[in-house]
């Protein structure tokens, strides 16, 4: 199966510009770059895609074992670059996607040449001194009530997993939500997500690398991201005045200056 | 309340007092709505900083109005696991389509104790379509969430009973059918089966062991039937030919052998039969002498060869186990350096096809026949390796198990001794 058809990949933006990819992060798809897209296809070539579970990617290739590894969604990633032989990649990760991006910047630096890491967390749960901002019974709280309280994280789409023959609108309209995932899928991405560890990766990044962190953030505090910056060699840290996880949506045009100046620097 | 044209002087007195009386109520209820309606109602910055909360949501929660306005966020009401949800879904779904509905969190009372909840909310936007806030609905879903457990346990209970049944069907075919073919040497042989159904012991079964040093026999058949009914029958028809192959050197006597036991067996009950070929097999130097016995079962395909490929008939033989006296026929073969021969289930030659043959159609006789005869002359490993390959293409045509096995003699090659 072809990488593009698997990752629903969507290519836009200016031809031959610098290539900028687009990886969401836990809970939706690649739609939640849509206030930023658009903005930075103006200068560059945007390279959107869903991982594996998510969105539009093909479900059939989703496999407990494999993607309960952050790995298999860089090999994923270097897999879209070399089929559609991007080289020289500005890869923005949002959130688990930075760790992504990292992994994948290690394996092959020239191909993922810059990273932008967007509210990233190499660990979230505390351990000694480093403050991941979350405890292990926090993680383990959130894995539980994933593993017991399926409807009610699917609240979204249990309607269209049950099915609705009798209703195909009601399907069609959850179908073109972004943040459906099915729980079996979720569950294991939390696992991933949520229990991983890549403090010890950080330090063998050897591209430019910019991290994007929020004043207030509940998932990834700012101690994490000076953490993140103090770690990846030459990493420099931009702090956006915005709240919460997700500054793609809460402060859209600041997200897109902050990469695209960066993206922009000819190395 | 306005009297105007035809409010006669009989409709006054009474029906104004209560007019009356139902107006001063509505005049008064639009705070006491908001602050005692049956549910909570919360308004936020676009931040989530909470700037407004009733009375219903304030007792819930045990916390007093100057606790949380312009102190808290919505997410800090919540469990940890929720506040996740609400950072990586709930935002965004909310910044994206302007409003959500139905979501279920838990919140955190000031006692520690959690409350199930459903949350709906939406961004109230300015003239000038600018987001300015959120307002917020929450119901108590208590009773709710409880249902929605006993649903999620029945349901783990189901999933894990599937599981055993699976587990269970999964060893019990195991025991059914060889682990692996034994080495027959001068001669390559092959066998794959295809499950239908991981719930269900399918009733296919075939094997292939040693009689002497020389001579082999195999098998192939088909219970009636699925299931652990099925199964037994299997392991019974299995054990049956082993030992009748082991006291008697005519495939017609082995089977009558398993005629015998089955319908002893199954005596009174539901009758229990198969159809099945048995062979037995004596390698030569030059390749292998074969004879098959049939009952009722389709007839084996011998790839030559020189690129031919035709069924070995055995006409007229009967069911196993279906007749105190059954019938059953012979044919004897040499397989030559290139030849393979076949033996198949009819799950192959019935699946539906969709595929050339117009939709609904089945896949026949004499579409495996050509379907063989143009891969001929083909070893017989090669053999099942394309034939699986045909399974697969049937897909969900494919609905009944399928067992195939093969037997060939290699082809000489230059510089190896036979």
């Amino acid at each position: 199966m072809s990488a593009r058809v698997r990752n629903n990949v969507v290519v836009t933006g200016r031809v031959g510009a610098p290539v900028v990819m687009l990886a969401h992060g836990f809970g939706c798809d690649q739609n939640m770059w849509r206030l930023v897209a658009p903005a930075l296809a103006r200068d560059f070539r945007v390279v959107l895609f869903d991982h594996v579970g998510a969105g539009g990617s093909d479900l059939s290739a989703w496999d407990a074992d494999r993607y309960s590894r952050l790995d298999a969604y860089a090999e994923d990633v270097l897999e879209i670059c070399r089929e559609l032989d991007l080289d020289d990649v500005v890869f923005v990760g949002h959130s688990v996607s930075a760790m992504i991006g990292v992994l994948a910047a290690i394996e092959d630096p020239a191909r993922i040449a810059r990273l932008v890491l967007l509210t990233p967390s190499p660990r979230y749960i505390d351990d000694g001194d480093y403050r991941g901002g979350f405890s292990p019974a926090d993680i383990d709280e959130l894995l539980a009530s994933l593993e017991s309280n399926y409807l009610g994280w699917s609240a979204q789409i249990a309607p269209m997993i049950m099915g609705n023959p009798d209703r195909p609108e009601l399907g069609q309209e959850l179908t073109n939500s972004f943040c459906r995932t099915d729980p079996a899928i979720a569950r294991v991405f939390a696992r991933t997500t949520f229990l991983s560890d890549n403090r010890a990766d950080l330090e063998s990044v050897r591209v430019p690398t910019l991290v994007i962190e929020c004043v207030q953030d509940a998932i990834a505090p700012r101690e994490v991201g000076a953490y993140v910056q103090a770690r990846v060699p030459g990493a420099r840290l931009v702090t956006l005045d915005a709240t919460g996880h997700c500054p793609q949506l809460s402060a859209p045009e600041a997200t897109t200056e902050a990469i695209a100046s960066f993206a922009a620097v000819t190395t | 309340m306005m009297c105007q044209n035809g409010c006669g002087p009989d409709r006054g007195g009474a029906a104004d007092e209560a007019a009356a009386r139902f107006s001063a109520l509505l005049e008064d209820s639009a705070e006491d709505l908001y602050e005692n309606a049956p549910c909570g109602y919360l308004s936020t910055m676009l931040d989530g900083r909470i700037a407004r909360i009733n009375a219903t949501l304030l007792g819930w929660l045990g916390r007093s109005r100057e606790e949380l306005v312009g102190v808290a966020r919505f997410a800090d009401l919540l469990t940890v696991g929720g506040r996740i949800y609400h950072e990586t879904h709930f935002a965004p779904l909310l910044r994206m389509q302007g409003s959500i509905s139905g979501i279920a969190l838990e919140l955190v009372a000031a006692d520690g104790s959690r409350l199930p909840v459903l949350v709906s909310a939406m961004v109230k936007t300015g003239a000038d379509g600018a987001p300015l806030l959120i307002r917020a609905t929450v119901f108590d879903a208590r009773d709710r969430r409880a249902y929605e457990q006993e649903l999620l346990r029945a349901r783990q209970q189901a999933d894990r009973e599937r599981d055993q049944v699976q587990q269970l069907a999964t060893t019990l075919q195991r025991t059914l059918l060889p682990p692996r073919l034994p080495d027959v040497p001068g001669m390559a042989v092959a066998a794959h089966y295809h499950h239908a159904s991981p719930d269900q012991v399918g009733g296919d079964f075939y094997d292939l062991f040693p009689l002497a040093a020389d001579r082999w026999g195999f098998f192939l058949g088909d219970v009636c039937g699925k299931g652990a009914d099925a199964a037994a029958v299997t392991s019974l028809t299995r054990y049956t030919l082993r030992a009748a192959a082991a006291y008697d050197d005519d495939p017609v006597a082995v089977l009558t052998n398993l005629n015998t036991v089955l319908g002893q067996e199954f005596a009174g009950e539901t009758p229990r039969f198969c159809t099945v070929i048995y062979g037995s097999l004596t390698t030569t130097h030059d390749g292998a002498a074969v004879t098959l016995a049939a009952g009722g079962h389709p007839p084996a395909l011998l790839v030559g060869a020189d690129g031919a490929a035709r069924f070995i008939d055995t006409p007229g033989g009967q069911l196993v186990g279906a007749l105190t006296h059954a019938r059953f026929t012979t044919a004897t073969m040499r397989l030559r350096p290139g030849d393979t021969l076949l033996l198949y289930t009819d799950g192959l030659i019935e699946a539906r096809t969709g595929r050339d043959t117009g939709p609904g159609r089945r896949y026949d006789e004499t579409a495996l026949l050509d379907h063989v005869h143009a891969l001929a002359p083909i070893s017989a490993p090669a053999l099942i390796t394309a034939l699986v390959d045909l399974l697969e293409e049937f897909g969900e045509g494919l609905d009944d198990d399928v067992a195939l096995l093969t037997l060939g003699v290699p082809r000489d090659e230059p510089g190896t001794t036979p």
